[in-house]
């Protein structure tokens, strides 16, 4: 199993709202920022959360945004970054 | 017999003043049933209670002074923060991963979980009720130069603000930087100036003038 995104790579966080437990908040649905870091591969939470085994592993990326793209009145200096760890499921090329 | 000053029915009865809520009931219950088929021991629980009671901002505090002296430390830290605070006996346990980030004169991360309240606790114990307050998990995404400056910590516009939201299997750890004037100083005299917060990102480690 490889991972889908380098670092450097552009990213969509994809937008849904599934029921049961997730863990990619509102926010940052939509949203592009790229990938920083590829942290390894975990257990799927939205599988663990109910007893499941978390199987098949989901590749973790830690994706970085500028504010700015996140927030339409950031009001702070536009270099300012929100870094967010997403599982590869939620996330698609941009 | 022996003499005393005050008579015993002086005292009141010691007493439970709150009931215990919904989820206290639901995890004693858990707890309970978990015990009686035999998964866990009542030791086990209690053992593991004591563990996570016993996990203080002080081993931070080591971890930081020890990457402030040995920069050969520190980029072990940086690569594999998890490997690096084992070295210094620290035991982070089998589930999370720990990640170190620096902050520096150009740069100031802070962390937040939006989602609930993940926090590195094999590192920090148990987060302050205010990491888990709505208002600070809500505010500091949107607004961290904001809240930043409500914790008393001015961020100077040319310095990079970063959020860091845990929201999975990460744990972060903020590696404040070092305050000027502490050179010289010993390991032990330096980790008493790296506080909780400055772990968190929501404060700068203490000068040595305010320890």
């Amino acid at each position: 199993m490889s991972a889908k995104f380098k670092p450097g790579d552009k990213v969509r966080v994809r937008v849904g709202s599934p029921p049961g437990h997730l863990r990619t908040p509102h926010y940052i649905q939509g949203k592009t920022g790229s990938v920083a870091a590829v942290h390894g591969t975990f257990r799927n939470p939205e599988s663990l959360a109910y007893g499941g085994d978390g199987l098949p592993k989901q590749f973790l990326y830690l994706v970085c945004f500028e504010q700015t793209q996140v927030w339409e009145q950031y009001p702070a200096s536009r270099q300012d970054r929100l870094l967010i760890d997403i599982y590869e499921h939620w996330l698609e090329p941009a | 017999m022996h003499e005393h000053e005050h008579t015993h029915d002086a005292h009141a009865a010691i007493t439970e003043k709150n009931e215990l809520t919904y989820y206290e009931k639901r995890v004693y219950a858990i707890q309970s049933l978990l015990v009686e088929k035999g998964i866990v021991t009542a030791d086990e629980v209690r053992r593991a209670v004591e563990d996570m009671d016993s996990r203080t901002p002080a081993l931070g505090a080591k971890v930081v002074a020890r990457a402030w002296v040995d920069p050969a430390f520190k980029a072990r830290l940086l690569a594999d923060a998890k490997a690096a605070v084992a070295e210094l006996g620290i035991d982070t346990g089998a589930l999370s991963t720990l990640v170190a980030v620096e902050n520096t004169e150009k740069l100031h991360n802070v962390v937040v979980c939006t989602l609930c309240s993940c926090y590195p606790r094999s590192i920090l114990g148990v987060p302050p009720d205010w990491y888990k307050s709505l208002h600070y998990r809500s505010r500091v995404v949107v607004d961290p130069r904001g809240v930043l400056k409500e914790f008393g910590l001015e961020v100077e516009p040319n310095v990079e603000v970063r959020v860091y939201d845990s929201t999975a299997d990460m744990r972060y750890l903020i590696i404040p930087a070092r305050p000027a004037g502490t050179e010289g100083m010993s390991e032990e005299a330096l980790a008493r100036l790296v506080t909780r917060d400055s772990m968190i990102g929501v404060a700068r480690a203490r000068r040595p003038s305010e320890s």
